[in-house]
């Protein structure tokens, strides 16, 4: 769980606190902190003085503003038909021996998400993931363990 | 049948210089940009086929001072790839086909809604995007455009759900009528249009309709860019006339093997290998936004349709009950058929169900998913139930 702090008041400032607000707002605490806590979206109601129900609303339509914990890393596999026809499933294996945990699982030291997604837009490249905002394509199994490996040293 | 062949075109990606384009659009009267529109035949590229001269027409007609023009950015259909890579490659004509709708119709602000799967494209867009507001107000023209991120609901590409999206609200899509012409985005009048389309535009007062209209066919004018995936040896974006039949296009992407083509992507139709020949694709035949899956004897169909009904049962927005309760049975009736709990003949009744979502759902997506389900479990009824 992370203290949402100051970044709510800032994020205000710089979007403004009418109700089409609310979206860039959410998408920066995300951005920030990988996923909305109750806390911050009751610190988005006050601030805009809408109630925290419309607020968890619209985000709980969004899959990307995530209301359950996720890690700083949200690996999104793509599941949807070409990807799956090019070895989605392999990447997936790889991942979760990698990772210790299974698709929907986050790791114990909050580090990475494993979570799979529909069509992101590059079948002519599958399979393909995302790693927060940034697209890796085209995968191998060889590929997934570098890419991960580069992440881990990050942290 | 007018067959037009397969043939290239570089007209979406070919490199020209705004100022002089923009000069040429600032110059001519709303009317007579709206006439080119309507001369060229243009039909709205993100999949639903719109004559784009006309929402111009319908938008310019309304009495509002504020009126928006808004770049449908939203790719979702899965297969569809294009609007990326016209983003990346040529934003500026983006923005370019923007201002010249905004000309045609009477708003001076535009947005830009683009899909959250694409945020890493955002720092080059916003930078070309700066670039452009000097460039236009170089020229004089009073012109602004912003850009709203969603997070990942195929929804938002239908225009209500984009507009309550930009609203900051959940994306269901609203009742119609209004339509975004009298009623769009902040209630205002608004002409919303795909990334392609927005390109196609500037390249029309480019060259002129008649240059455009000597591409494609009576119902399918011009050029097209198409998404190429799936059991093919050459992936990739592909601008092509329109007009070809469905076997020409496997000639020349195909693997030698292809047994079916879904065109328009889970949204769109399944056209298999009896019928290549006879298909014509664009609007009088399977019309697409762009999204060209071959599959080979290799693959089961069944699972084709699963991965699409599993697609649209999380997809959908929830709110109207065809299509929230339809796609759930769908997905249901399917996997229940080929595990053998429920009788071949109850593949019929799901394609009544299919029907009934088509007239009894609120948006395209309700109303779509039946062309996918009845087109795959018709050509290849035995694969879903074995």
């Amino acid at each position: 769980m992370y203290q949402v702090g100051n970044l709510v008041k800032e994020l205000s400032e710089k979007h403004g606190r009418t109700r089409e607000s609310l979206m860039p707002i959410l998408q920066g605490i995300v951005e920030k902190h990988n996923y909305l806590t109750d806390e911050a979206m009751v610190e988005v109601a006050r601030e805009l003085d809408i109630s925290a129900a419309d607020v968890y609303g619209t985000a709980s339509f969004y899959t990307f503003l995530d209301t359950s914990v996720r890690g700083k890393y949200v690996i999104r596999i793509c599941k949807t038909i070409t990807c799956s026809m090019k070895g989605k499933a392999e990447i997936i294996q790889t991942l979760e021996d990698m990772l210790k945990i299974k698709i929907g699982e986050t790791t114990s030291d909050r580090q990475f998400s494993l979570i799979e997604t529909n069509c992101i837009g590059w079948c002519h490249k599958a399979p393909a993931i995302l790693i927060n905002e940034i697209p890796y394509t085209e995968l191998t199994p060889e590929k997934v363990v570098e890419i991960i490996k580069g992440y881990m040293q990050k942290k | 049948m007018e067959n037009k062949g397969l043939s290239k075109v570089d007209l979406i990606f070919e490199k020209v210089d705004p100022k002089e384009v923009l000069i040429k659009a600032f110059k001519m009267t709303s009317d007579e940009i709206i006439k080119q529109m309507l001369d060229s035949g243009l039909k709205g590229r993100g999949g639903a086929g719109f004559p784009t001269g006309l929402k111009w027409k319908y938008t310019a007609a309304e009495k509002e001072p504020v009126k928006y023009i808004v770049c449908n950015a939203d790719e979702g259909e899965p297969g569809t790839f294009k609007d990326r890579e016209i983003l990346d490659k040529v934003s500026y004509k983006v923005y370019g086909g923007m201002a010249i709708a905004g000309k045609a119709i009477g708003a001076r602000n535009g947005i830009v809604y683009l899909r959250g799967e694409y945020r890493f494209l955002l720092p080059q867009l916003m930078k070309e995007l700066e670039s452009f507001h000097k460039m236009i107000s170089e020229i004089g023209y009073d012109f602004k455009i912003n850009y709203c991120l969603g997070s990942g609901a195929y929804i938002c590409g239908e225009e209500s759900a984009l507009f309550e999206s930009v609203e900051g609200g959940r994306g269901e899509p609203r009742n119609k009528p209004p339509y975004p012409t009298t009623s769009g985005v902040f209630g205002k009048p608004t002409s919303i249009n795909n990334v392609e389309t927005l390109v196609t535009t500037m390249m029309i007062i480019k060259h002129g309709a008649a240059k455009f209209t000597e591409l494609g066919t009576k119902d399918s004018r011009g050029s097209k860019v198409f998404s190429v995936s799936g059991d093919t040896p050459t992936p990739g974006i592909f601008e092509l006339e329109l007009g070809m039949t469905v076997q020409q296009f496997v000639n020349e992407f195909g693997d030698g093997d292809t047994k079916a083509v879904q065109v328009g992507g889970a949204s769109g139709f399944c056209v298999p290998r009896k019928k290549f020949q006879n298909t014509i694709i664009g609007f009088e035949g399977v019309p697409t936004g762009g999204s060209m899956k071959l599959f080979n004897s290799s693959r089961s169909m069944y699972n084709v349709l699963h991965n699409y009904l599993d697609f649209f049962a999380e997809e959908s927005c929830g709110q109207c009950t065809p299509c929230r309760v339809g796609c759930q049975q769908l997905l249901k009736g399917v996997e229940k058929v080929k595990k053998g709990e429920a009788k071949s003949t109850y593949l019929n009744e799901l394609i009544k169900l299919a029907d009934t979502m088509k007239i009894a759902s609120k948006c395209g997506l309700g109303q779509s998913v039946g062309n996918a389900f009845r087109t795959i479990v018709e050509n290849f009824r035995e694969e879903i139930i074995y």
